[in-house]
């Protein structure tokens, strides 16, 4: 039996670092916190004032008007970030069989503004004031729907709702669509919950940071941790079927996806774990499904939560596994806060990057002590011979996933 | 796959949480009878609503065995959620207290999950859609937790100490075979040996049936609520909203087995595609689910002939059920006239994600009972609708091989075959 690899060659981003894969990696490198104040509208009465957001984004320039009335921001990002990922991977879906390629996304609360508006309305003015386009706008599928007609992807579509570990499933079924014929996937996810209802939703989360300094709300693994912020926005990749790219002439991949495993805790629906044990678990599948051992991970994308325990939990379960101080852990993220399910898909796109660029990529407001028991990154570390990333993630109520990418057979993109 | 023993999937426990019949034997006699569990909307007032129907479970979580605090903290979806996996564990038979539940895994389908919680909490906090900038300090605890459809797979999880892979599938009315197939895909790659796959769905709120309303896709036979669902009928107005959930106990083969389990049937296919044509909107050639249902057959390795029943999508709109019609020509050919098709959403309607689990449920049982439910109220066939609907009463047959469609928002289209005899040997 032939081994069908999957291989990501293109990268899309719409996130606080930037639009596009080129404006997102500089940005990322200037180690500058894309978090502020929310300025979309009043947040007096709620306990935090802070985002990761997406500025500069203009939709109109990525979503036809008649669209963009029927679709959500959340949509609008995603239609963005899926166009960008085609052109990085100079894939055009057209000229393919249609049942050749899927869109596989990740939403964890679907169209927030969308949906609040059409509910307000309903409660305000009655039935008559609700759109026809609630029906489509709202709901969950609404971006993998849209992304399948725009782009005539009409193999086996997707839709993985996981939190924050969503990204990292949908990049595992989009790897098993691989595994089972399919060309190319469109897979990766995005959020947008900088909305009044979206965000008092937020609000009563015990691991929302309530630090009104940009600089201080969101520093996972420090001691004094006060939570995390959320954030809009996200990514998408395509991931092909190597051989299937090499027919076509893809550009070179950034990266192979070599294993991915996911467990969930099964402790409590609000508490978090007593221990790390199916965190640890999920990461350590993973590397056995890449056929890897720990030591031939290079770096660490670590899932950063910022509240204390989980911090805890997520640290003991990378000494266990790769040892004290055994590898590299970068908390890009740190500059965008937590973007759910736009975030797994961002810490790919980060993950793949790295490989190309032999860089990891740095933090923000992170210290980093050498007594500490993770390496953390703090400043960028180039030419630091990456081979491997893996990719962790977990979400409310107890998900964990975890990724592995390696460098691809080609070896590593010239960028 | 020469030399590779290939994981299989089987059936061996069934939970189901319908309108008109709580629990697996009451929604199947409610099925088997033909008889309507639609009705004026009690849940809230429908009067301000075109379409003022609905099919409602009459659902008691407590007297289902959840706890008062499983019940404070979730939605009515994952409360169907969890009853009806309770019921599907049980029917399994399977120890979760011994079992080894690192291979235990959930993956839930729900088209709009915690839509009542979403919107009643919305009335609060909003003082009735007063203030745009609403004010969490009136807000339930855990709001968060409560309206993430995922938090539906942690409460199951939870509750079975299952620390396998656990998600939630919401690719709208296609999400209950979705997330079935979710199960049959991680227990063929070997991630899990055992999956509580199913899909549940409670979206009877004021805002869906308003936006329902808006594009005129639900029946507005309000004064006669039991003759609204007419699927394949040359009288019907639209599709009647539906509520409720089905869970399955997804095993390994070999694993199911070895413990001697009762074993329902086998998932022998499973097939999604897409039209790539409108959110809403279908193609009258039905080519897209044709495609899946070619996809599922060619898996199964069946003939149209093989075939003892077809749970349709049959949701009662002329724009299904046309492309239905179509699809199932252009799949399996003039034989599937031969074919049993029913659509048992006339009786307990149209549960979004929900009602495909619902419909395998269905599927297993019509195997296991060697009956086919009928669809009711289908009394003047369209005449563009010519095969085999099984009007009105359920038939006595031999069901060797269930399909089993599902055609949703999206334009997702996925299909399903559930056969009785594991053939042994590799496949």
């Amino acid at each position: 039996m032939s081994v069908r690899r999957s291989v990501i060659t293109g990268i899309g981003v719409v996130a606080p670092t930037g639009i596009g894969v080129a404006e997102h990696w500089k940005r990322t490198l200037e180690r500058v916190s894309r978090i502020g104040p929310i300025t979309e509208f009043d947040t007096s009465k709620l306990p935090s004032h802070l985002a990761g957001r997406v500025t500069g984004f203009d939709e109109s320039a990525y979503v036809e008007s008649k669209l963009r009335v029927q679709t959500d921001r959340w949509t609008w990002m995603a239609l963005a970030a899926g166009r960008l990922a085609f052109e990085d991977a100079d894939l055009d879906p057209h000229v393919h069989d249609p049942f050749d390629l899927s869109v596989v996304t990740a939403s964890a609360s679907g169209g927030n503004a969308f949906g609040q508006r059409e509910i307000h309305n309903l409660w305000s003015q009655g039935p008559g004031s609700v759109t026809a386009y609630q029906s489509i706008g709202w709901f969950y599928a609404a971006s993998s729907g849209q992304l399948s007609i725009r782009d005539q992807l009409k193999g086996a579509c997707g839709v993985l709702v996981a939190d924050a570990t969503g990204g990292l499933d949908a990049l595992a079924q989009a790897r098993r669509l691989i595994a089972r014929g399919t060309g190319a996937v469109l897979v990766g996810g995005t959020e947008a919950p900088l909305s009044p209802y979206a965000m008092a939703c937020q609000a009563g989360r015990a691991t929302l940071s309530r630090e009104p300094d940009p600089a201080a709300a969101y520093r996972p693994f420090a001691a004094d941790s006060p939570g995390h912020v959320p954030g809009e926005g996200g990514a998408m990749v395509i991931v092909e079927e190597a051989e299937w790219a090499a027919r076509r002439g893809a550009p070179a991949a950034y990266a192979e996806v070599l294993g991915t495993a996911s467990t969930h805790d099964a402790h409590h629906p609000t508490e978090p774990a007593p221990d790390h044990r199916q965190l640890a678990r999920a990461i350590r599948e993973a590397i056995e499904r890449s056929g890897l051992t720990p030591e031939r991970i290079d770096v660490v994308f670590a899932d950063g939560a910022g509240e204390p325990r989980l911090d805890r939990r997520e640290a003991d379960a990378l000494v266990e596994i790769f040892g004290r101080r055994g590898v590299p852990v970068a908390v890009p993220k740190t500059a965008t806060g937590r973007l759910s399910s736009g975030g797994a898909a961002l810490d790919l796109s980060w993950a793949a990057l790295a490989l190309a660029h032999d860089t990891v990529p740095p933090s923000v407001h992170l210290t980093a002590e050498p007594g500490d028991d993770l390496d953390l990154v703090t400043a960028a570390r180039e030419n630091a011979g990456l081979r491997t990333a893996l990719v962790v993630a977990r979400g409310e109520g107890g998900f964990n996933s975890a990724a592995v990418l390696g460098l691809p057979e080609s070896g590593r993109r010239t960028v | 796959m020469a030399g590779e023993r290939q994981r299989r999937a089987v059936v061996t426990g069934i939970g189901v949480i319908a309108p008109g019949g709580v629990g697996r034997e009451e929604f199947w006699d409610r099925v088997v009878s033909g008889k309507s569990a639609i009705r004026t909307i009690t849940s809230f007032d429908p009067g301000p609503f075109r379409s003022r129907i609905a099919a409602e479970c009459d659902f008691d979580p407590a007297e289902r065995g959840l706890t008062p605090r499983e019940i404070r903290r979730t939605d009515r979806f994952a409360q169907f959620a969890l009853a009806s996996a309770a019921e599907a564990v049980e029917d399994s038979g399977l120890d979760l207290g011994s079992a080894d539940t690192e291979r235990v895994g959930v993956c839930l389908g729900s088209a709009v999950g915690a839509s009542i919680t979403l919107e009643e909490e919305y009335v609060v906090v909003s003082d009735h859609g007063r203030e745009w900038e609403v004010d969490p300090q009136h807000a339930m605890p855990f709001l968060y937790q409560s309206l993430v459809p995922s938090s539906a797979a942690t409460e199951l999880a939870v509750r079975f100490g299952a620390r396998g892979p656990a998600a939630v599938v919401s690719t709208g009315c296609t999400s209950g075979i979705d997330a079935i197939g979710h199960a049959l895909r991680l227990i063929e790659d070997g991630e899990a040996d055992v999956m509580i796959a199913g899909a549940s769905d409670a979206p009877i709120t004021p805002i869906t049936v308003a936006c329902f309303d808006a594009i005129r896709a639900t029946s507005p036979m309000n004064d006669t609520p039991e003759l609204a669902s007419r699927p394949f009928d040359a009288d019907r107005k639209g599709f009647v909203l539906g509520e409720g959930c089905a869970v399955l106990i997804v095993e390994e083969y070999e694993h199911a087995r070895s413990r001697g389990a009762r074993i329902y049937c086998e998932i022998t296919g499973y097939a999604a595609r897409a039209n790539g044509f409108h959110m809403t909107g279908l193609r009258p050639d039905g080519v897209e689910l044709g495609e899946a249902v070619k996809d599922v057959m060619t898996q199964a390795r069946l003939n149209c002939e093989d075939l003892g029943y077809i749970s349709a999508h049959g949701s009662g709109t002329k724009q299904n059920d046309r492309h239905e019609t179509a699809a199932y020509r252009y799949a399996l050919g003039e034989a599937v006239r031969q074919v049993p098709i029913s659509s048992i959403k006339s009786v307990i309607g149209h549960s979004l994600g929900a009602i495909g689990s619902i419909e395998m449920a269905a599927c297993a049982l019509a195997i296991d009972r060697g009956v086919v439910p009928p669809t009711a109220n289908l009394t003047t066939p369209d005449p563009e609708c010519d095969l085999d609907y099984t009007p009105l009463t359920a038939r006595e047959t031999q069901v060797g091989h269930a399909l089993s469609v599902g055609s949703g928002f999206g334009g997702f289209q996925s299909a399903m075959v559930f056969s009785k005899n594991v053939k042994d040997g590799a496949a």
